[in-house]
């Protein structure tokens, strides 16, 4: 029966792989169908992952209805250097992790208490000067999220994160 | 097999040659200067020069839509490429197979701002099915190779091939390859799910009210898949719809057609859409001119949807049984597990269906008020339709507007890749172009472009192509002095107020043709008509046919923006009263 679901139904997340041919244009491609058919773009990262192959792999976390997200799954598949397309909520399991590196300059108690939260949330310093600290913190977007929010009264000066990274949980590709 | 070391051009040009390609239409430029070089040193590629780059895209366009093949063209770097952007996007958005080769700045220069440099690549990336930018001569041939395949298969459109002067210019070996291509990512699906078609089957048989709504799809698998509906509809007696699209994929004198669906369609295709209770579409996309307002598009019905393309389903409407795969493979096997269940429709409901369907039949949706004074549109394609039915040599090519929607109305396809007209991007210009293309393709046949004064001047200049290659196409102009659709809708919407839709200073079209070396004729009374008509299919030469009509006619049937199927605008006399929000709503539609 038809059902309006772009008006009637509510927005959920999707956290999608794209396995592509790593060549010249092929991230623009990808970046150009979100833009030009109006899906949004929460969270994007692109590394080559199989070098003799010549694989990328993009991860793209967005969101929409539904019907949006079938959509947007559907258009990727269409694009002539894509091999894989995966939707992670309609897949199963999966791990997703993201990677923050922030840069705190304070000094006194605010120094020591960041470095006690950044103990708290197991975040390494890479780097150091007796005025700041950059921290390197792993983890769920939501323990990055609180990290920083918590470092913005000790001195926050910058933030650096790469997006959300994914695989599928258990012994399978993907 | 030969491994003779050879320049990009001539392994161009090779590649081209073993792939069947007979015709390229194009226009030379300082970029592809070597191309056009090896272009003129061999005989079996014929070179069609346009008189602007974006009617070679068009050409191509009518040459791929009338014989199924894959257009080809050939264009310079920078204006070259960006004048080709317009038939690109048309292309892609009708589904039509076509290669385009653009010139470009040597590899060293690019990114330079050089002379006559553009991005094609980024530029035609949203509107090409894929492009290439080639950097290396060894691998011209396969990226050439690529493009064909995947411009003509699976949901069929556009590729460019960008290609460095430098590129054209460099050697390399060349070996034909023994095996067809195989592509490592790109595998288009044909074959449809077998549960989802016998699904479909079930449900199909099971209808009391159904439809079958058939579009562009049919057109691209070829006219097996067009004989496969037309098979089907016999055998189960359905009521069946074509898109702007798919006309001439069922005959027209088919009793089971119910003419064309949408905006401009017959009342009794549009009340069948909003009644039914089983709906099979079939290549066809629920584009926004079929369905009207989404939210009241066909409220009973449960849907099957044949289509190539995974992103068509349940894009603008949901779908309940979505079958990806080729039409022509899909209707093979619905048609063969519709026998072997010996699966029929109730046979008592699908007669009070059809009584109902001849109610809105009667009201003959398409009739006009005639006039003794003014050629009225409608007449004068009524007119052309009777002195060109019973051929099947001809072809029909429109521009965009008014015309266009009467000539789908009026004129009867017998069968497929006989009309071609831009529906998805609407480009006005594009007929006379494309009727070039077809008659390259065609050289003895009947191709006419129905057009209006204002769409066919946006490409006028390829009055000059006609004349070089004696291409005996005529222009079948409807002249109203308007741009009659943008008329009609600020009659309709915009209180009247008619900001920049008369067409002023028209060139006087007889003069024109003669002096394009082409033949002028005009009617300008309804006794003139029919003469004009017959000479204009007499002459073996090129024609404009200008056909002066009543400047006030609109196009009905009209199911106005933001009304459902049901709420259609049968004449001047009637007009459908929306509520404040669907008015509003429609206002801002296109």
């Amino acid at each position: 029966m038809p059902v309006d679901e772009k008006k009637n139904v509510s927005a959920r997340k999707a956290t999608i792989a794209v396995l592509v041919d790593n060549e010249p244009g092929v991230l623009a491609r990808v970046v150009g169908l979100f833009s030009g058919r109006g899906y949004n773009i929460d969270s994007l990262t692109v590394n080559e992952v199989d070098a003799s192959a010549g694989l990328s792999r993009i991860t793209i976390v967005t969101s929409g209805t539904e019907m949006v997200i079938v959509q947007i799954l559907a258009q990727l598949q269409r694009i002539v250097p894509v091999h894989r397309v995966c939707d992670f909520v309609t897949q199963g399991l999966h791990v997703e992790r993201e990677l923050a590196l922030v840069k705190v300059a304070s000094s006194g108690d605010k120094r020591v208490e960041a470095l006690r939260i950044a103990d708290i949330f197991r975040a390494r310093v890479v780097d150091s000067t007796i005025g700041s600290f950059v921290f390197e913190i792993t983890g769920s977007l939501d323990k990055i999220s609180a990290f920083v929010d918590l470092m913005r009264p000790l001195g926050l000066v910058d933030v650096s994160r790469t997006g959300v990274a994914a695989i599928s949980r258990g012994p399978d590709p993907i | 097999m030969t491994d003779k070391q050879m320049t990009g051009s001539e392994i161009l040009v090779k590649v081209l040659q073993d792939l069947g390609v007979d015709v390229i239409f194009g226009y030379p430029g300082g970029a592809v200067l070597p191309i056009y070089d090896a272009l003129c040193q061999q005989n079996s590629l014929r070179h069609i020069l346009v008189r602007q780059e974006g009617a070679a895209v068009h050409a191509a366009e009518g040459y791929a839509r009338s014989t199924g093949k894959v257009g080809v063209v050939l264009v310079t770097s920078g204006p070259g490429a960006t004048n080709c952007v317009t038939g690109l996007a048309d292309a892609w958005m009708d589904s039509v197979p076509v290669v385009c080769l653009t010139g470009q700045v040597p590899t060293h220069l690019i990114g330079n701002d050089a002379f006559q440099e553009a991005d094609t690549v980024g530029i035609t990336r949203p509107c090409t099915k894929h492009n290439y930018l080639v950097k290396d001569v060894g691998d011209l041939a396969r990226i050439i190779r690529e493009a064909f395949l995947v411009a003509a298969s699976g949901r069929p459109g556009p590729v460019v091939v960008d290609l460095p002067k430098d590129v054209v210019t460099a050697a390399a070996a060349y070996t034909r390859p023994s095996s067809p291509m195989q592509h490592p990512s790109y595998n288009p699906r044909l074959k449809g799910d077998h549960e989802r078609i016998s699904e479909a089957v079930d449900l199909l048989a099971g209808a009391r009210q159904p439809l079958i709504y058939a579009g562009g799809g049919i057109i691209n698998s070829g006219p097996a898949a067009s004989q496969l509906l037309t098979n089907l509809v016999n055998m189960t007696g359905i009521p069946t719809t074509l898109t702007l699209m798919g006309l001439g994929a069922l005959p027209a004198s088919n009793r089971n057609f119910i003419g064309m669906v949408g905006m401009h369609g017959s009342l009794e295709a549009n009340m069948c859409m909003h009644d039914c209770d089983v709906m099979l579409c079939v290549g066809a996309r629920f584009d926004d001119r079929v369905t009207g307002r989404t939210d009241a598009f066909s409220p009973d019905s449960h849907k099957i949807h044949i289509d190539i393309d995974a992103s068509s389903i349940n894009k603008n409407i949901h779908v309940d049984v979505p079958i990806i795969g080729d039409c022509g493979y899909v209707l093979e096997h619905f048609i063969k597990l519709w026998k072997s269940r010996q699966a029929r429709c109730d046979g008592d409901a699908l007669d009070r269906w059809w009584t109902r369907i001849d109610e809105w039949r009667q009201r003959k949706s398409f009739s006009y008020k005639p006039s003794d004074t003014l050629i009225k549109p409608q007449l004068a394609l009524e007119v052309l339709n009777r002195h060109t039915s019973g051929r099947d040599d001809v072809y029909i090519t429109t521009e965009v507007g008014q015309h266009q929607m009467w000539a789908a109305q009026f004129l009867h396809f017998e069968k497929p890749n006989h009309w071609m007209t831009s529906g998805g991007l609407g480009t006005m210009g594009y007929g006379l172009p494309a009727a070039l293309g077809v008659q390259i393709a065609h050289p003895d046949a009947l191709v006419i472009d129905v057009a209006g004064e204002a769409s066919i001047l946006m490409n006028m200049q390829e009055m000059s192509t006609l004349a070089q290659y004696r291409l005996p196409v005529k222009a079948f102009i409807l002249n109203n002095r308007w741009m009659g659709m943008v008329r009609q809708w600020q009659e309709f919407f915009f209180g009247g107020r008619y900001s920049e839709s008369y067409m002023d200073s028209l060139p006087d079209f007889v003069k024109l043709a003669e002096a394009y070396g082409a033949v002028g004729l005009r009617a300008t009374t309804p006794d003139e008509l029919e003469a004009v008509v017959e000479e204009m299919i007499a002459t073996p030469r090129a024609v404009i046919a200008d056909i002066v009509v009543d400047p006030d006619e609109n196009v009905y049937p009209m199911i106005p923006a933001g009304a459902a199927h049901n709420q259609v605008t049968m004449s001047p006399d009637e007009e459908v009263v929306l509520d404040q929000a669907h008015r509003e709503e429609g206002m801002v539609l296109v």
